[in-house]
């Protein structure tokens, strides 16, 4: 290795620890959800290898669960890959977002923590503190959570049925109680996050109303109205980030 | 359908890895005009709005109550500067002691 030049920079394992903490909400919010998937994986007639492999390849959660609904009800392959893949273009403008912010990792390594990408480890990844996110930052978190996701999609299979049904319904809360300790704190600091967040809320709240935009189209379209509409409506940029 | 299902998921995984890959891989930040730098700085906060509404008042698609008491617990304890864990925690603990009123 050669030695570091720049002065200010930590040092790797530093990133890859403060990663590997940040994954831990989302390790937790994920634990009640693979298990989930992979109960229902079997009670989809799925064998123990294609539930872990769909969530070491696919690693998506709600597209998985609607894998599984379509498979029941016996829809095609193009079909179940058309609906995945609208499900997740919603990755698009979160990856665009991150590279923003990500410092000039080779092409090769984003190619890799780009896999890692959903709306959890996004959501903690844009929220943290640093100016810059490092590779190492964004492995520790993606590993971190999808060895979580895959870990418990077996889990779920293998026991069927272990959790008491009270603390798998209380644990639903999880990723949203994260997502919004994650907002709370950047809205109590600037009134253009509290406007972008309810704005993106109030529309996807109206667009949950209508059958097509439910799921993907609805996050991605309430999405790029709020950001666009306020970046051109509230001027300047009060976060001070 | 189960002789094929693997290529399906292979194929599931395909179309979701490209959309998380391309902007990362592709795109020169460099040339991005400022307007849509500012826009894409945006978009955490517009997506955990909608991320979090109206998804978590359906946790418990009977009681809208149960998502909105979870959320107002989540809330409180981000509001007072707890750590991220100890917010997921709380409304765990919240909602479990609710299941037992």
């Amino acid at each position: 290795m050669m030695p570091s030049p720049a002065v200010h920079r930590e040092e790797t394992p530093a990133y890859w620890k403060k990663g590997v903490q940040a994954g831990l909400p989302i390790a937790i919010g994920y634990m009640p959800v693979a298990f989930t998937f992979g109960l229902l994986a079997k009670a989809a007639e799925l064998s123990l290898f294609e539930t872990i492999g769909m969530s070491v390849i696919v690693f998506a959660g709600a597209s998985q669960y609607i894998a599984l609904s379509m498979i029941v009800a016996m829809s095609g392959a193009a079909e179940l890959i058309l609906t995945t893949f609208i499900m997740n273009i919603r990755h698009l403008l979160m990856s665009a977002s991150l590279k923003e912010r990500a410092e000039d990792d080779p092409k090769w390594l984003r190619a890799i923590y780009a896999f890692f990408i959903t709306d959890e480890t996004f959501s903690v990844a844009a929220t943290s503190p640093e100016k810059k996110i490092t590779g190492s930052y964004l492995l520790g978190l993606g590993i971190v959570a999808y060895s979580c996701w895959v870990i418990f999609s077996g889990v779920g299979y293998v026991m069927g049925s272990g959790l008491p049904q009270s603390l798998q319904d209380s644990m639903g809360i999880a990723l949203y109680a994260m997502f919004i300790a994650l907002l709370v704190p950047a809205a109590k600091k600037s009134k253009k996050v509290i406007a972008l967040a309810s704005s993106a809320a109030v529309l996807n709240s109206i667009f949950s109303f209508v059958p097509t935009l439910k799921g993907g189209w609805g996050i991605i379209l309430s999405t790029l109205i709020a950001a666009v509409s306020i970046e051109f409506f509230m001027k300047g940029d009060e976060r001070d980030e | 359908m189960s002789e094929q299902l693997m290529w399906v998921i292979v194929g599931m995984g395909i179309v979701t890895y490209i959309p998380r890959m391309l902007p990362l891989v592709l795109f020169h930040t460099n040339h991005l005009h400022p307007k849509i730098q500012g826009i894409l700085k945006n978009v955490p906060f517009a997506i955990l709005g909608a991320l979090i509404f109206p998804g978590v008042l359906t946790i418990n698609p009977e009681n809208y109550l149960y998502g909105g008491i979870g959320a107002a617990a989540a809330f409180i304890a981000a509001w007072l500067n707890l750590n991220v864990i100890v917010v997921v925690l709380s409304s765990i603990f919240v909602l479990y002691g609710y299941t037992f009123l």
